[in-house]
Order: structure tokens, then C-alpha cells, then sequence
């Protein structure tokens, strides 16, 4: 709702999948689930493997909580199948290809069909319309383009819904407002920091948001706060609602809030959504808080089951006003494993640790401090500075320090700064060194 | 020929040049020369000292991270000019100073230290010139 004053419209892009009653929706899943599970099982040699391992058979299951049954997918099983182990369908009728980090070294490859980018687009089509958009807008993309699925993800979907698309891609901050005032941008979709990070660069340039004809702002790719919420309406005059999604199960499109601002609703004909105990593993009730566990049931190249996506959150019980009867989740609370959010892109402790340990002379005592500065995100990387590499001359160690931010750039696509510390600066903790220092207060 | 340069990593912090000086202070190591080059995040420490290994043993042993390198120390005379003068003999080889720093003596003439890629071949170059290059015991004996 703008500025408190006029009355919330919900508009609906789906209602055939967005409203089913529990009943069809049961049914479908159901119908779904079965012919996913008969297919991953004759195409993907992993699952068949674990499903073998367990004596389950896809004709086995017989309703949706035969689904508890089966084993769990990690990020470990993602990355040991790299690159094209867990793909259900041959390359040939892959149509797209994106990654995202692993935990360590290489990363995981995703692909889509030409009927999962349809599906990914209407997915999209529907939170861009939960979140206030309509063919009317002028819908600005400044999430990167690229591996990456933020970008061409939302693309596609607020092309569907006819809007008009700037592929702005992320960065270039300046040029990102000029774009805005000129070609009169109404919704922005990007990560909450950097929606904030674009009204600090207003207010350098001394550009009043006021001004500006945007209303809506679509964010995600990174856990944000109710506080951060009214930030960026108050400062940037426009309604921002909170979506989710995972390269592992899709990309963005996976979840996302109404106007209603009370949950994001779960676009559960196409993903089975469980919250689970992050230690036990086993179910928790409605509305209390667990490890979100998604298997996808409407996807053709790559298909999950019951991917442990580490993220904490809940389900938000009862029916929400907006007319909607898919189920709502509350905004991602946090993580149950040490993955960082640096400014949208993922990052694991161990991927810096194997760098250092590839690069000649260094050792792997090391501390990462992540801060949030001008609503950016900054990461600075600690190394010991130890004999092998220790010289007497300043600029070989300022280089090293710059190979090692030029290697995380390009491995990573993170910016990161690499100082060179004394030995022992780095706390040892007892039994596991603490790795992370997160200043970052959300 | 050539002399031992202690060279002692350090964080741009308050305290730990202090630190580092009273521990070699405390082991009775006299500091010849020094000289200090930083970057905006950490500095490294060069020195002199009259007992090399005594000092690296000392400065290991309270964790800081040294590095030894071989540098020329060299005597010139106190009057104008003659830095310019030695400095060209080198500019004719093709000799690149590294970086340079002065000693503290109470001799007559002033001592320089100068760091070269190749000090073997900086050595050779000041054979038929005047300028005296000191060898090792020379050094040590400066203390005395």
C-alpha cells in the first residue's frame, strides 16, 4: 500500500493454479510428484541409486506423505554430479544453462527445457503480479544477467505479463538512476541492499525520488528485515515486497509476497514445499520454524527431490486476504550452514579456503569479516602473512594481496579486499576456528 | 660483502613497533639501521642489528614474520655530492635501487645500505671507484 493512503488491489495472474482448492491442488501434486519420481528414476542414475539403496520404488508412493520416505538432496550431491550428472533429460532438449556456487571449488550447473522456461516465466509472471505489477509498467532489471538466475529469470516473466523490460543488469549505479528518470521506470527488481544503495546514490546526485515515477519495488537473493522494508518504501516512495528462490530448484519464482505483505505465497503446483528440523530432519508443524525442504514436481532438465535448501523459515497458517489459497512462508530468517549472501551472490567459507590453498606459499588461516557499508555489502578477506611469502619488499606483498582478490573476483564474481595480517591475529577458537565475522546487522 | 637485513612483517597498529623494539631491547640487541616501508594496511621493518641470528631467533619465537635479505652497506664520504656520484655509478650499470636507507654511526664518513635485485653484480660495479663497499665484520664492529 502507497504511502498508507489508497486501497490495496490484489490482482491475481493464475487463478486456476494461485486459488485451487486443497483438494485439486492434493491431486495435482499427487499426479505430478509420481510422473517426476517415475521419470528421475529412469533418467538420473543418482536417485536411482538412492531410491534402490532404500528398496522404494517410484509405483510405491501412493500419496503425498509417502514422500517423507525418500532420501534428502544436499548441495554435496548437486556438486559430487557436476556437471550434467543430475540432468533428467539429454543436452539436446536443454534450452538454457545456469550455475550457482557450490560449497566448494566447482560450482552447480543447472538446465531448463523450452517447457521449464515457460514454467519459470509464468512463475515469475505471478509474483511480479502478486507484488503490484501490471502490463502498464516499466520494469527495470538490476540484478546481473548472466549465470546467475536473478536476471533473465525475472526477464522472461515480466515480459510475460507484457511490461515493458529494461535489462539494465546490475551495477553501473549512476547510469542505473539515469535510466530510471528518463525511460520513467515504475517497478525496480534487484536485492534490498543495493535498492538502498540506489537511493544513497540519489541523494548524492541529488536526484529526489519523489520525482521519479517508481511504485514498486520487487526484491530478493538476499535475507532482508521488516526495518529494511519501511527503509526503502519510506526513501524510495514505492510498495517493496520479498520473493524466494534457489538456482537449485529454479531460480527466483519459487515464492513471493503479496501486496498483503504477510508472507510469500508458494507456488505449490510446481514445488512441494517441507519444513523440517535442520537436526532431527524431521517434520515441524505450521508456523513453526525449520529448514525449507523443496522438490520440484513440474520440471523437466533438472528436477530435485526433497533439496535441503538450508534456508530457515516457516509456514504463516491460515488464509491470506489477498484471495490466494497457495500456502505463504515467512521471510528467510537465516541459514543452518555458514553460506554468505555478499550482495545477492553466494559464497562458502571452504571456496576461499581452497583458493588460498592453491596459491603457492600461503596457508589456509584465514578470516572473513562481512560488513555493511552504504547499504553495500563489503567483504574483506584476512590472510596470515606467514615466512613463505613474507619479503622485505611492501609491493610483492600488496601484490599477492591483489592476486588473491583478482582470483576471488573471477572465481567467485565476489569483490572482495585482502589484507595481509600478523600470524596468530586470526583467533584461533577451540576445535573449529571461527571463519566469519558478520557485522552485518539486518 | 654484503650484510644481513632483518625485515619484520607488521599490521598498521599502535603498539607493535614498540613491541618489537623492547624485545630486541630486551635481548640486549643494539639496532644499527632501520628503516620502516608501509602500504595502507601493514608495514614491513627493515633492520640492522648486531647479531642477525639472534634477533631472527627472538623475533620467531614471539611470532612475528621476518624475512632475511642480503643488502650492501656502504661508505661514502660526509660532503656534497657524493650520494649523486655513487648513485650514477649504478644508474651506468643498469643497476636498479630497490631502496635505500642511511645509517646511524659516529663515524666520520656516512654509511648507506642499499637493497639491489642483484647485489653481487652492484658489488662488482663499485670495484674501481673509491666507494668503499663493508663487508659483514666491519658492520658488527660499528657497534663497538
Amino acid at each position: 500500500m502507497k504511502d498508507g493512503g489508497h486501497k490495496i488491489e490484489h490482482r491475481i495472474w493464475n487463478p486456476r493454479y494461485e486459488q485451487m482448492s486443497q483438494d485439486e491442488l492434493a491431486q495435482l501434486q499427487l499426479e505430478r510428484l509420481q510422473a517426476m519420481l517415475q521419470r528421475v528414476y529412469r533418467n538420473v542414475r543418482c536417485y536411482k541409486k538412492k531410491f534402490d539403496e532404500i528398496h522404494f520404488e517410484p509405483d510405491d508412493l501412493k500419496s503425498l506423505s509417502d514422500l517423507s520416505r525418500l532420501p534428502f538432496t544436499t548441495k554435496d550431491d548437486l556438486r559430487d554430479n557436476y556437471p550434467y550428472g543430475l540432468f533428467a533429460v539429454p543436452l539436446r532438449e536443454v534450452v538454457r544453462i545456469h550455475s550457482s556456487s557450490g560449497t566448494t571449488g566447482k560450482p552447480v550447473v543447472v538446465g531448463y527445457t523450452r517447457n521449464d522456461l515457460d514454467t519459470w516465466s509464468e512463475l515469475i509472471a505471478r509474483i511480479m503480479t502478486a507484488g503490484g505489477v501490471t502490463a502498464d509498467d516499466v520494469v527495470q532489471i538490476a540484478f546481473n544477467y548472466g549465470l546467475f538466475t536473478g536476471g533473465f529469470g525475472h526477464h522472461y516473466g515480466a515480459e510475460k505479463i507484457g511490461a515493458s523490460v529494461i535489462p539494465a543488469s546490475a551495477g553501473n549505479t549512476k547510469r542505473q538512476v539515469m535510466i530510471m528518470q528518463d525511460y520513467k521506470t515504475t517497478a525496480l527488481v534487484c536485492t534490498p541492499s543495493y535498492a538502498l544503495y540506489l537511493a544513497e546514490t540519489m541523494e548524492e546526485m541529488g536526484v529526489d525520488p519523489k520525482t521519479l515515477s517508481l511504485k514498486w519495488g520487487l526484491f530478493g537473493a538476499e535475507p532482508w528485515s521488516e526495518r529494511m522494508r519501511e527503509e526503502i518504501e519510506s526513501r524510495l516512495y514505492i510498495t517493496a515486497t520479498d520473493n524466494y528462490g534457489l538456482s537449485e530448484v529454479m531460480g527466483p519464482g519459487v515464492s513471493g509476497e503479496c501486496l498483503a505483505k504477510n508472507g510469500q505465497h508458494i507456488a505449490d503446483d510446481v514445488f512441494i514445499v517441507e519444513v523440517v528440523d535442520p537436526d532431527t530432519l524431521k517434520p515441524v508443524g505450521d508456523g513453526e520454524w525449520g529448514e525449507l525442504v523443496i522438490t520440484t514436481i513440474h520440471k523437466e532438465a533438472f528436477p530435485v527431490i526433497r533439496y535441503r535448501t538450508r534456508d530457515i523459515s516457516r509456514i504463516v497458517p491460515g488464509q491470506c486476504e489477498c484471495g490466494r489459497t497457495n500456502r505463504r512462508h515467512a521471510r528467510i530468517k537465516g541459514r543452518t550452514d555458514d553460506m554468505l549472501i555478499i550482495r545477492g551472490v553466494n559464497l562458502f567459507p571452504s571456496q576461499i579456503e581452497d583458493l588460498l590453498m592453491r596459491i603457492e606459499g600461503v596457508e589456509p588461516h584465514y578470516q572473513l569479516i562481512v560488513d555493511r557499508i552504504n547499504n553495500l555489502d563489503i567483504l574483506e578477506v584476512q590472510v596470515e602473512c606467514n615466512e613463505n611469502v613474507m619479503t622485505d619488499m611492501v609491493k610483492e606483498l600488496e601484490a599477492l594481496q591483489k592476486r588473491i582478490e583478482r582470483e576471488i573476483r573471477e572465481l567467485y564474481n565476489v569483490s572482495a579486499k585482502v589484507r595481509l595480517v600478523e600470524p596468530r591475529s586470526i583467533q584461533r577458537f577451540e576445535g573449529k576456528a571461527r571463519r566469519v565475522i558478520d557485522k552485518r546487522n539486518l | 660483502m654484503k650484510v644481513k637485513q632483518i625485515s619484520v612483517f607488521m599490521e598498521n597498529q599502535p603498539g607493535r613497533l614498540a613491541a618489537m623494539a623492547s624485545c630486541l631491547g630486551d635481548a640486549g640487541i643494539n639496532i644499527m639501521a632501520l628503516t620502516v616501508a608501509e602500504s595502507s594496511d601493514f608495514g614491513v621493518i627493515r633492520l640492522i642489528v648486531n647479531d642477525f641470528e639472534k634477533a631472527r631467533k627472538i623475533l620467531k619465537d614471539r611470532k612475528f614474520t621476518v624475512a632475511e635479505t642480503e643488502v650492501l652497506a656502504v661508505e661514502i664520504p660526509d660532503e656534497p655530492g657524493s650520494l649523486g656520484k655513487v648513485l650514477k655509478v649504478f644508474a651506468e650499470q643498469g643497476l636498479n635501487v630497490e631502496y635505500m636507507y642511511a645509517f646511524v654511526s659516529r663515524r666520520q664518513d656516512a654509511l648507506i645500505v642499499f637493497r639491489f635485485d642483484d647485489p653481487d653484480k652492484a658489488i662488482s660495479a663499485l670495484k674501481n671507484t673509491k666507494v668503499k663497499v663493508l663487508t659483514n665484520e666491519e658492520v658488527l664492529a660499528l657497534v663497538k
